[in-house]
């Protein structure tokens, strides 16, 4: 047997040791990126759910100015909790639009009254059919669209207080 | 008073530690006997302070002594006496203090006990061992310390996660440490031999029995691990090549190949270097898994609870001591004689090829536990689940027990082909047969199924050969642990291959009443009750199931469990054992209409894995006995020749 043989299994060693240091030195990655994202939006277009609002399409997400897309539920009791944030990023001069999941236009707008009302359009999504085509498996989410209708990022669960300055940000580099 | 006496106990036995490792050192250097002498009643006091150590920790538990952070971070007041007992080690703290003292225990045996192995490799032997240990015990002191007081103390702990209450899992922690860090004496010796350059035949008797113990403790381990799994996860599986799970897995196959390799050793005074690498390899994976464990550095993904510092620790930890090893290994294993030559068809032959294919398996596992950190580190996330592990080891695996089949009919050194065909003639034919049936019975099985089922059949009656045209009194007690070790593979085998191509699941909205079928049986659910036990309450499903070919009707009584403390709802499982299989059933949620959630699975001869597992520790057992009573005997006689 070649003498130099024997040191591969301390070479092989050594490499995995620096691989291993390198990821416990690198700050955790607790998130897991979603594919859909720097990818257009699929087509849809959503009825309104309330008479006072218009419906949500395609189209109206890709008018050149990025835009928030929230998608909650009246009965999602996460979505309450970030309401308040919602209306602060509306203050800053935020449009966001939503689409509402398996909801009724009375949940809604009882909703609305009771949390703030931060929403250009709401389309209504009964069969969660157009969540689910656009990547998002639960409720509240919220996805950074550019002008051209692309999803810049991607929010999961409800945004606190300080995820506001973070998707203020991705509006900022989205544009 | 207690945490302090703990906790001086532990810095008393790393002193001694340290003792153990400069006297060795200095011994064997300046040639000092005195020095080398003090060596074995070291290791000794290292593994009774140790222990000392560890049993305080429990009366700790016991007491729940909720002024020490630990007991009031893992118990509870109100737990049953068997939790708190165990809660000692059901914790990072309390589990890595039975590492250490697994760890000093083994030193304290192999200075008693171990008398076979020549005196200058048995003093290195101990001072690698408590070299090893010195470094687990600054990592308990220093980033781990179990005896941390809590001013002002908690009113009441926050108890322990309900999935660990069950007595199984009580004991399955303590079994896998004495099978992971009794590897460390296996690594120690090589370590040992490699310093002193005496590898033979001598040190291959002296390592076998210690790493036949530590492989018994594994197999019971995993076993046992495996059914708790399966029966109180509640998923129907019984392995799900979780990283913690590969992480108990791969000291088992390093240590398998290495049992085999130091046979080749003992007998024939062949695969020297082989076998010092195999004997580094199985301690190594037992820290590399202690590392993947604790550091969280896998589970990062799931934003698991991380301890950046520990994981850096014992990463440390693990280059020393495994770096160094492979060092010593490559600047000395040249310089080791190589050992007898061997025909490829030959007992030699097949053990080589039994270590080939339990190494690939290893390094499939290895490379499939560890990917997602590479790719990470190459800014990919991504995990490797069961269906890479099941298409890429399960071949070889089967390539492993059809050579198992043949490898004990082979002769030392050489045999003829032509026997060893007319040997398996009859294990060929029943494995022909039952190949036949599985295909024509079940025609959804997939080959590796009906391959399984097959190999099965040939490995159980090709077992049995060795004892062909012998007179069975005289046939030596680790012959029989062979025999049963290797037929415990197969009735394992069979009941993986079993569960897997035979299994019905259904997942139903049980409404009162309404019959549902899985497999022969038909299943009705009754009513649900309220039932209460000693620090949790459940809803119990009342399910009756009747086989559709008679029988007396058997009752389930899957639970839905809340713990108050901490906070949590569980699942448990019901399952009910017949001759050919288990019925397992959960209880899941209710709906709106009033309808409970109820999966149900039956499982065709599944408990054979977990018998088989069995099996195969006892066939363990059966050789260290026989082995140990041979030497003594040989032993005796010597003296008597003197």
């Amino acid at each position: 047997m070649k003498r130099w043989l024997l040191w591969v299994p301390l070479i092989v060693f050594a490499g995995l040791v620096a691989v291993a240091g390198s990821r416990l030195i690198a700050p955790p990655d607790t998130v897991v990126k979603s594919a859909l994202i720097g990818k257009p939006l699929p087509d849809f277009a959503l009825a309104p759910l309330l008479p006072a609002k218009p419906g949500l399409d395609r189209g109206d997400l890709a008018t050149g100015k990025p835009r928030l897309l929230n998608v909650f539920a009246s009965w999602c009791v996460p979505c309450i909790a970030e309401a308040p944030q919602l209306m602060k990023l509306k203050a800053a001069g935020v449009q966001i639009d939503a689409i509402a999941i398996r909801d009724t236009p009375q949940a809604v707008a009882a909703f609305l009254a009771r949390h703030g009302d931060p929403y250009a359009r709401i389309g209504s999504d009964p069969q969660s059919q157009v969540q689910i085509s656009i990547g998002s498996s639960g409720v509240p989410e919220t996805f950074v669209i550019d002008g051209q209708g692309r999803i810049a990022a991607q929010h999961i669960g409800d945004i606190r207080e300080e995820d506001v300055p973070k998707l203020l940000k991705a509006l900022e580099d989205a544009r | 008073m207690i945490a302090e006496a703990g906790l001086a106990a532990l810095w008393f036995a790393a002193a001694m530690a340290l003792l153990q490792l400069a006297s060795a050192a200095l011994g064997l250097r300046l040639k000092q006997d005195e020095l080398a002498a003090a060596v074995r009643p070291v290791a000794i006091a290292q593994g009774a302070l140790a222990a000392l150590s560890f049993a305080l920790l429990i009366i700790l538990f016991l007491r729940s002594d909720m002024s020490v952070l630990l007991v009031a971070q893992n118990s509870h007041s109100a737990k049953p006496l068997l939790y708190k007992f165990a809660g000692a080690w059901g914790n990072h703290e309390g589990s890595m203090l039975l590492w250490v003292t697994v760890l000093a225990l083994a030193g304290a045996g192999i200075a008693m006990f171990e008398r076979k192995l020549d005196r200058a490799t048995l003093i290195a032997t101990l001072g690698a061992q408590a070299f090893i240990a010195l470094g687990f015990y600054a990592f308990l002191v220093i980033a781990s310390n179990p005896f941390t007081r809590l001013d002002p103390p908690a009113l009441d702990g926050m108890g322990l996660n309900p999935l660990l209450q069950d007595p199984g899992l009580a004991f399955h922690p303590p079994t896998l440490y004495f099978g992971y860090v009794g590897l460390s004496i296996a690594f120690s010796f090589a370590v040992g031999a490699m310093i002193t350059r005496e590898v033979g035949p001598v040190f291959a008797r002296a390592m076998r029995p210690w790493v036949l113990g530590a492989w018994i403790f594994l197999t019971i381990g995993i076993t046992a691990g495996s059914y708790w799994a399966y029966y109180e996860l509640g998923w129907g599986g019984w392995w799900f090549w979780d990283p913690v799970e590969n992480a108990s897995l791969m000291p088992w196959l390093a240590a398998t190949a290495l049992l085999h390799s130091v046979n080749v050793l003992a007998a024939r005074d062949g695969l020297r270097a082989w076998t010092l690498m195999l004997a580094v390899v199985a301690f190594s994976m037992s820290m590399l898994g202690t590392f993947l464990v604790r550091s969280g550095i896998l589970t990062s993904v799931h934003a698991f609870a991380v301890d950046p510092t520990r994981g850096s620790f014992i990463l440390v930890l693990l280059a020393i001591y495994i770096g160094g090893a492979l060092a010593l290994y490559g600047a000395r294993v040249g310089r080791v004689k190589a050992g007898q030559p061997f025909d490829l068809l030959s007992r030699e032959g097949g053990l080589v090829l039994n270590n080939l294919l339990l190494s690939v398996i290893l390094g499939i596992v290895l490379i499939g536990t560890l990917y997602p950190i590479v790719a990470q580190a190459m800014g990919q996330q991504l995990s490797v689940g069961p269906p890479f592990f099941n298409k890429t080891t399960g071949p070889i695996a089967l390539f492993l027990v059809a050579a198992m089949a043949v490898g004990p009919m082979l002769r030392w050194r050489r045999d003829e082909a032509n026997a060893i065909l007319e040997k398996m003639t009859v294990p060929a034919g029943a494995a022909a047969l039952v190949t036949a049936a599985t295909f024509l019975a079940a025609d959804d099985a997939s080959w590796m199924e009906i391959v399984g089922l097959g190999l099965a059949a040939a490995v159980a009656i090709a077992s049995f050969a060795p004892l062909w045209r012998r007179n069975l009194l005289r046939t030596p007690l680790f012959t029989w642990g062979m025999i049963v070790a290797h037929f415990g593979c197969a009735v394992s085998l069979a009941g993986m291959a079993a569960d897997s191509a035979f299994t019905s699941e259904r997942l139903v909205a049980a409404r009162y009443g309404q019959p549902y079928y899985v497999g022969p049986w038909r299943i009705v659910l009754n009513g649900v009750a309220p039932v209460v036990g000693d620090n949790w309450s459940a809803v119990e499903g009342r399910v009756t199931a009747i086989r559709s070919d008679g029988g007396t009707p058997l009752l389930l009584t899957p639970q839905r469990r809340f713990y108050a403390s901490p906070p949590t709802d569980t699942a448990e499982a019901s399952i009910r054992t017949r001759v050919d299989g288990q019925l397992y059933a959960v209880l899941g949620a209710q709906d709106a209409q009033g309808r409970w959630q109820l999966r149900l699975w039956w499982k065709p001869f599944v408990t054979l894995i977990w018998f088989g597992g069995g099996l195969i520790a006892l066939g363990g057992a059966l050789s260290l006995i026989g082995r140990i009573s041979r030497e003594r005997r040989s032993v005796r006689r010597r003296e008597e020749a003197e």
